[in-house]
């Protein structure tokens, strides 16, 4: 979808990452949990792309892997010019700091006995030779940036409240300069009103250092603030890739349309108004994906087809790709834009 | 929502403080509200802001020490639930009042099954034997939308997914057809697509029931779809209280309106930036004096360091059943002019 503009920051192709199941006695390899099961897109130069879905959809996974913080099973992750999914060791540290991350929980993320200091300039101290001094400068500035008062400097994190643990986070992300970053849901465990403070931050260092970002979050009215486009996974794929504007305005996928209408909107009027498409039962186990569309088992607009093809992520409009049958095969008349799924609250099967 | 219904619960000046080795910690400073029978109130506030305290300290749920009840009337169908004797009190939980916890992974007894807990109520408050507990648990648990009902009782919590456990907790607390459903963030836990299955729900139930119900949470825009009336809560007091519709469309307290304009909208125009409530919640390690949320209110002016802020009426009505603040400063909407 992108013709002559430069190459995109970030690549991924066909990434999967298996964890393996052993059981019995002999703790044999007998399956895979599929959490990322083929997952490909490209995030642009100073773009912030959206990644949503629920817990277990493989979200997070899909951070840690391009970041190698999980040796990917297949696939390639291109970033900047080279395929960290294939580095030697050695290359793979020395293009660390292009590519950082903000973990959700900035109190399992902080190391408790080191001081703010101390965990700042760690990057410093694994990636540069600088003297002391020079580090303690590069601290100070790197607090200024993020809004945090220099006289904390060696103060311990459980000083800090949570708002503030996560701009040290972001503090230590930053330290290298890197050109792209992924938020591991960094505003998930954050009061509201602290959650606003967090996300302007982002946003300001975005604007001022050319930052990239790869968002996951759950928080769809969050992420529908900050990206430019977005991805929503569901059990290790991508269900529907697009512009953000489009995506909220007239989700494609059945699933993203149930998902954004599970959303609750602050305002009784709406609230009282619109009418939710209520999915049936929960997520299959991924170590057991369903035959067919991921989603089969719970699309309120299921074929035949679907439980037997999976289908590909394809571009059906001008920069929205979606994987489902509704859009590709030529049998149907066309997708209804209204949904006539308006199921009543039931339990389906679990498994 | 008039004054003519009897309330089922009324709270009148409840004040709970913790005992601890750093001092004292005021969690709920004279917290006064009621609850109509079939109303849903929605109570929102962060954390820390005293919501879950109070509704906890209704009904004695609290250890004590450290926690201690300094005063107040909770009046349960007129019987006041703070001077009861233990055994009263243990009437009243579970049979009376039906609390949910937030994290169905942990409230639930991993060792027992989910059948034994659903009949652990009935069997102790109804008196009902073995067999009469079992089908009312079968029952239950249809009436909550498991499949299967009479095969799951024999289930372990493991086996089942947070949605359902969240369901099987929902059903415990109904055993015994409570007065009273106190639901303390039931559905942050859970994902969006199954926090929208226990909603519908717990609107299905409500008119199936007709149950009086007190729901914690601080995401607003689930208060949005299922509440009656609003309660808003900051520094373990209530800040402003009104109808849902009233709440959201003429917010009264700095922080209500602060808080409405921190969250992004899904659908509408996408907000350029967001609106930020600078600072952070207060430290309640002693009792108010002047008002918790100056440090961070943008309308701050003399009068919010000298007092605390007393709840007064912004619509004429008695305090507690109208839309009513607790704010010396007045919002731009009336036609008084905002002093200060």
């Amino acid at each position: 979808m992108l013709d002559a503009s430069p190459p995109p920051l970030v690549q991924v192709d066909g990434l999967k990452m298996y964890f393996p199941i052993y059981t019995g006695l002999l703790r044999r390899h007998t399956g895979n949990v599929k959490a990322v099961d083929g997952v490909s897109f490209a995030i642009n130069a100073g773009e912030t792309l959206g990644l949503v879905g629920e817990s277990g959809c493989g979200k997070s996974t899909v951070g840690r892997a391009i970041l190698r913080l999980y040796e990917p099973t297949a696939g390639r992750v291109v970033i900047d010019g080279s395929d960290v999914a294939h580095l030697p060791p050695e290359a793979l540290r020395q293009k660390r700091p292009t590519m950082q991350m903000v973990f959700q929980d900035p109190q399992a993320s902080l190391n408790p006995r080191m001081t703010l200091a101390g965990i700042i300039s760690e990057p410093l101290d694994e990636h540069t030779d600088w003297t002391a001094e020079r580090k303690i400068e590069r601290v100070h500035e790197l607090m200024d940036q993020v809004g945090l008062n220099r006289r904390f400097i060696n103060r311990y994190p459980h000083e800090f409240s949570g708002g503030q643990r996560q701009r040290i986070g972001i503090a230590r992300a930053l330290a290298l300069n890197p050109k792209f970053i992924v938020c591991d849901e960094p505003i998930a465990a954050l009061d509201v009103s602290i959650q606003a403070q967090v996300v302007n931050l982002l946003e300001d260092l975005q604007d001022r250092l050319g930052l990239t970002y790869l968002f996951i979050s759950h928080d769809l009215s969050m992420v529908r603030h900050l990206a430019n486009r977005v991805a929503v996974m569901y059990l290790g794929r991508i269900a529907e890739l697009s512009p953000s504007a489009d995506l909220y305005a007239r989700p494609l996928h059945p699933y993203a349309e149930a998902l954004l209408s599970a959303v609750n909107e602050p305002d009784p009027v709406i609230a009282a108004r619109r009418k939710r498409i209520i999915l049936k039962g929960d997520v299959p186990s991924p170590a057991n994906p369903p035959q067919g569309c991921n989603f089969c088992t719970r699309c309120p607009k299921v074929m035949d087809i679907c439980r037997t093809v999976k289908p590909d992520l394809v571009e059906v409009e001008p920069g929205r790709m979606v994987a489902c049958h509704l859009y590709t095969n030529p049998d149907v008349a066309g997708p209804t834009g209204a949904s006539e799924a308006k199921e009543r609250n039931q339990q389906g099967v679990t498994q | 929502m008039a004054e003519g219904p009897v309330p089922v619960l009324e709270v009148k000046g409840l004040r709970t403080v913790f005992r601890t080795r750093g001092g004292e910690i005021h969690a709920v400073n004279d917290v006064s509200f009621h609850l109509n029978r079939g109303e849903l109130l929605g109570v929102v506030g962060e954390s820390g802001s005293g919501k879950s305290v109070t509704m906890m300290s209704l009904i004695k749920l609290l250890p004590m020490p450290p926690a201690e009840l300094r005063g107040g009337e909770v009046l349960l169908n007129g019987q006041d639930l703070l001077k009861t004797t233990p055994e009263e009190l243990r009437a009243v939980r579970g049979a009376k009042v039906g609390f949910v916890f937030q994290d169905p992974m942990t409230s639930l007894n991993p060792v027992f099954t989910v059948g034994s807990q659903i009949m652990e109520p009935l069997r102790e408050h109804m008196g009902m034997t073995k067999d009469q507990a079992a089908a009312r648990a079968v029952e239950l648990l249809e009436l909550v939308g498991i499949p299967d009902a009479r095969k799951r009782l024999k289930s372990y919590p493991h086996q089942f997914s947070g949605g359902m456990r969240q369901r099987v907790m929902i059903a415990i607390a109904l055993a015994c057809n409570p007065d009273v459903l106190i639901a303390d963030e039931p559905t942050t836990a859970l994902d969006v697509t199954i926090q929208a299955q226990i909603l519908e729900l717990v609107k299905e139930l409500r008119q199936k029931l007709g149950m009086a119900i007190i729901w914690i949470t601080h995401d607003l825009g689930v208060i949005a779809g299922i509440a009656d009336r609003v309660m808003v809560m900051y520094g373990g007091q209530v800040v402003e209280q009104a109808p849902v519709g009233e709440l959201f469309a003429n917010p009264q307290h700095p922080y209500t309106r602060a808080l409405l304009q921190t969250i992004p909208k899904i659908s509408g125009a996408r907000e350029a930036r967001l609106k930020v409530i600078e600072g952070q919640p207060p430290i309640l390690n002693a009792p108010l004096t002047a008002c918790p949320f100056r440090a961070r209110c943008e309308y701050r002016h003399d009068a919010c360091d000298r007092e605390n802020p007393a709840r007064r009426a912004v619509d004429g009505r008695q305090i507690g059943y109208g839309h009513d603040v607790a704010c010396h400063w007045r919002a731009p909407a009336s036609q008084e002019v905002a002093h200060a």
